[in-house]
């Protein structure tokens, strides 16, 4: 919890003792430039940073380019590669067997909206605690570049396709579903990226950030509006966004009504300050709207977009033990032979 | 009319519309009997629908101790104004009909019993309320049948106040319902049909549980921690039960916290999965489906199978294919669930056919799941699972111990100094795993459903893919010697072998003895309890010429299992199938094997 470590530690070194290169993983596989390396480094140094303790994490993912990206990060957390569009059931199985297991789950916008959309969904409404990262690029890249569904209207495939459906809005459907910790991000805007990212290690429950991550070789075209050059020109920071970890003091310069100040479940503080719009991200209704208004603009908000610190998560909801119900010892498992007893006497 | 007493020996059919409480009433006539000593067995055929359709309970009185059901009914209670002449049309001749006055039945046979009873009117001089009547005139009947059969009227009251045990007023009303219906009978019924019940002791200590319930109370005391289930007919009850049995026993007195997850998925899909995902994260998981489920399962148990985590699977059969007939009973997923998923795949298979063998198949089921690391399917069925069987009481499962299989700790680690997730480090197929979570450098591995190797890295080597496959295959072989063995009975000089599994085991026990005192031929028996065969199914077709498969699908989908594993014995192989969703009856089998003989002779 909120306990201030001041200790000076030695350069290259965070709070629990490990170096950046403890986080890696394997070289990534995916085309040169790719958003999804981009966001792979920013989950490294956020893990670093935050001092997480990598025997605790577990790496998840469904099928697809973004699904390949668990094995790029984090080599001392064991991971698990699921199937298409069912990363969600793996996480909340592995989180009902041990909850102080830290999940972080990898998706894409196929995996996550269209063959994955009912688990998503559930796994919302549940608030498993877990960081859930949807790496948003509008295409299927493994299968060589079909619409997904969060595709925009009017957006163009290289072999001229247009979209002629309505783009799914995950943060949209997140917060609608009760989503504690909403957010979106640019693979091209490390410097936001890597705070929410710590956001959503300090925060109980489900933390979604959909990430608008360039596919290079099949979206990356005019008339993309998942490109770099569209996303750059399009994005609309909602705030300029800080992290301060349960383990330092906060010093903030509080200018009058410029920054808004948000305590997460662990202790750490997202600082938020004003930029052009007055935004608050625990009013529901007013991020809801925000959205849609940008989106008829033909821009897309960034930041954190919907905080609730305070929801109670799914092992609370289910009165869980504290214990890892994986490893409770036999006789805490198996009742009594009394308890059988009274039970056959009951079906006498 | 006046045949000689036929005590202790026939079947009652009750016929109602669902919905309307009689299931309640069926329990206590049951129960009754079953007090008196007798052996009984329940059967409920009921529709997939919440209220308004027929539907029919069987109560099998057998004092040679038969609980399969009997084809023959014997004494018809026709409470359904919308079937109630067909239901009469079924009676054995020499039968007895008991139905409702306003019918206008009387003269419909004339080779049975008839009596009538005006149920509703009597029902209205306990209650005036128009609902609670139509409940209690199913209790009126059970009172007329208190007198006809002359059952003991205090071990009724007893059955009543047992079924009402939570609601003290309602058991009152519904014990003077009884009464009514008894004394209505003793001053306006001629008895002149020949069943009757009689006491004995065959019952004594027993218990009467259905099979759902028993392979609740199995996973609890096995030590399951996550259930993730989908509702669907027949295998709901079977977490239900568990939900209650859980919350009573499985809450830590110290915390006042649960010792276990039961999460209602969004669909099978993602109930197998987190089973899996629990499963991998070091918990004792399992669901609980029927047929429909088993089929969308089918990819995320592949992804088991291939990466080598446990998960216990309950498929509690019905009719398919596709929605088919929902409530009715079947052994029709053996086949497609042995091989489920795409790929090369097989999987261990336990297959309960009475109701102790669902409490301790659903702790074998565990035990052998983490020792092999693989999914484990518990094949029950309609009949088995929905259906109440009586049976002795439970032992404590001392004999069972909860065994977590090879899994490797810290402290392991910390001596051993290496670690490869797929390594066959003893020979018998089964690697070693670790647990996320697990405090240690060395442990950590990756798990994915594509190609790996004995690291757990991503390979396409055609040489890494087929010695994975190798050593999967010799896994499941070694998994022979660890599940139950066939249970086989052997004569001195049977003339032809009889092979059946799960809940058509009932039935072969009466058919045995129809084929050896009507037609004096001997039988062997063996019931296969698991998928891999063990080495002594062989044995058994061997000592037989002629042996019968006998199972409840359209196919022989065991027969083409056995000959699979023993094509050269193929030609032994017959079947005997009964695949229309009631119950396998002894008379049955007698009848089919008996055809098959005379034709082949």
């Amino acid at each position: 919890m909120a306990t201030v470590v001041n200790t000076p530690r030695p350069k290259g070194v965070n709070r629990i003792g490990m170096m950046l290169q403890d986080y890696k993983g394997k070289d990534s596989t995916l085309c040169a430039g790719c958003g999804h390396d981009a966001i792979t480094s920013q989950i490294i140094k956020s893990f670093f940073e935050y001092g997480v303790e990598p025997y605790r994490v577990i790496k998840l993912s469904g099928i697809g380019c973004s699904s390949k990206t668990p094995a790029y990060f984090l080599n001392r957390s064991h991971g698990f590669n699921a199937v298409h569009g069912r990363m969600p059931a793996i996480a909340t199985g592995a989180i009902l067997a041990n909850r102080h297991l830290i999940p972080i789950g990898v998706s894409g916008d196929g995996d996550t909206a269209s063959i994955g959309m009912g688990q998503f969904v559930h796994l919302l409404r549940r608030n498993i605690p877990m960081i859930y990262i949807m790496e948003n690029n509008g295409v299927y890249g493994l299968t060589k570049g079909q619409f997904s569904a969060t595709a925009d209207e009017g957006s163009k495939l290289k072999t001229g396709v247009v979209n002629e459906l309505p783009a799914i809005d995950c943060c949209i459907l997140s917060i609608d579903l009760g989503c504690g910790y909403v957010a979106r991000s640019f693979a091209g805007d490390p410097k936001q990226l890597v705070v929410l990212l710590q956001g959503a290690l300090a925060h109980r429950g489900t933390a979604f950030i959909d990430i608008i991550s360039p596919c290079v070789t099949f979206n990356n075209h005019e008339g993309s509006t998942k490109s770099y050059k569209y996303a750059k020109d399009s994005e609309e920071l909602l705030h300029e966004i800080n992290f301060v970890p349960f383990y330092e003091q906060i010093t903030v310069d509080y200018e009058a009504g410029l920054t808004k100040i948000v305590e997460l479940h662990d202790g750490s503080h997202i600082t938020l300050k004003k930029l052009e719009r007055d935004y608050n991200p625990t009013n529901k209704p007013e991020a809801l709207r925000q959205i849609r208004d940008a989106d008829a603009h033909g821009e897309f908000l960034t930041g954190l977009i919907y905080v609730d610190p305070a929801k109670q998560d799914f092992t609370e909801t289910l009165n869980m033990h504290d214990d890892p119900l994986a490893t409770l010892a036999p006789e805490r498992v198996r009742p009594s032979r009394e308890a059988l007893e009274e039970i056959m006497e009951s079906l006498r | 009319m006046r045949n000689a007493r036929v005590i202790n020996d026939f079947s009652i059919q009750v016929a109602t519309v669902n919905g309307s409480g009689s299931q309640s009433a069926n329990m206590v006539l049951m129960r009754s009997i079953f007090q008196m000593g007798v052996p009984v067995s329940g059967k409920n055929l009921f529709p997939s629908n919440i209220a308004g359709l027929p539907t029919w309970f069987t109560i099998r009185a057998s004092k040679h101790g038969y609980i399969a059901r009997r084809a023959e009914i014997d004494f018809m209670v026709a409470m359904n104004p919308q079937t109630a002449r067909e239901d009469a049309m079924l009676v054995q001749p020499g039968g007895a009909l008991l139905a409702e006055q306003s019918l206008g039945l009387k003269g419909l046979r004339g080779d049975i019993s008839y009596y009538e009873v005006p149920f509703s009117k009597l029902a209205s001089e306990v209650s005036s309320d128009a609902r609670l009547r139509k409940l209690l005139a199913n209790m009126v009947y059970v009172g007329v049948m208190t007198d006809l059969l002359a059952l003991d009227t205090v071990e009724v009251e007893k059955a009543i106040r047992k079924q009402f045990k939570t609601k003290a007023k309602a058991a009152e009303t519904n014990v003077t319902a009884m009464r009514i219906g008894a004394e209505y009978a003793r001053s306006h019924l001629q008895k002149t049909d020949p069943f009757r019940v009689e006491r004995m002791n065959k019952t004594q200590g027993k218990i009467i549980i259905d099979g759902n319930a028993a392979a609740a109370l199995g996973a609890m005391f096995g030590g399951c921690t996550v259930v993730t289930w989908y509702p669907i007919t027949p295998s709901t009850s079977l977490v239900e039960t568990m939900i209650d049995y859980m919350k009573e026993y499985r809450i830590d007195p110290k915390t006042g916290k649960a010792t276990f997850a039961i999460v209602q998925a969004e669909d099978e899909l993602a109930a197998v999965g987190m089973v899996i995902g629990a499963g991998w994260a070091g918990a004792r998981a399992m669901t609980s489906t029927s047929g429909p489920g088993i089929s969308l399962m089918s990819e995320f148990v592949g992804l088991a199978y291939f990466t080598e985590i446990p998960a216990v699977i309950w498929d509690i059969q019905r009719v398919g294919p596709s929605t088919g007939l929902p409530t009715r009973t079947s052994q029709g997923d053996i086949l497609s669930t042995y091989f489920l998923s795409h790929g090369d795949t097989r999987h261990v298979m336990l297959l309960p056919a009475t109701v102790e063998e669902c409490f301790r198949f659903a702790q074998d089921a565990f035990n052998l799941s983490e020792k092999f690391q693989t999914p484990v399917f518990c094949m029950s069925d309609l009949d088995l699972g929905m259906n109440n069987w009586m049976a002795d009481p439970f032992a404590y499962p001392e004999d069972i111990p909860i065994e977590r299989g090879k899994v490797l700790s810290a402290e392991d680690l910390e001596k051993i100094g290496t670690f490869a997730r797929y390594r066959d480090l003893d020979g018998d197929g089964i690697p070693y795993r670790t647990l996320p979570g697990t405090n240690h450098p060395a442990a950590a591995y990756f798990t994915r459903g594509s190609g790996h190797n004995e690291q757990a890295e991503y390979t396409e080597r055609p040489e890494d893919y087929v010695r994975l496959m190798d050593r999967l295959d010799r896994k499941i072989e070694n998994a022979r010697a660890s599940v139950p063995e066939p249970a086989i009975e052997i004569g001195a000089n049977a003339g032809i072998g009889i092979i059946a599994y799960g809940s058509t085991h009932h039935a072969i026990a009466e058919c045995r003895d129809q084929l050896k005192n009507e037609y004096g031929l001997e039988t062997d028996y063996m019931r296969i309890r698991a998928l891999p065969l063990s080495p002594a199914a062989q044995t058994f077709i061997e000592a037989h010429d002629k042996n019968y498969v006998v199972e409840q699908n359209r196919d022989g989908q065991m027969r083409s299992i056995l000959s699979l594993d023993y094509p050269m014995l193929t030609g032994r192989l017959r079947s005997v199938l009964h695949y229309d969703g009631i119950p396998i009856d002894a008379r049955y089998i007698t009848n089919a094997i008996i055809a098959q003989e005379k034709e082949k002779t």
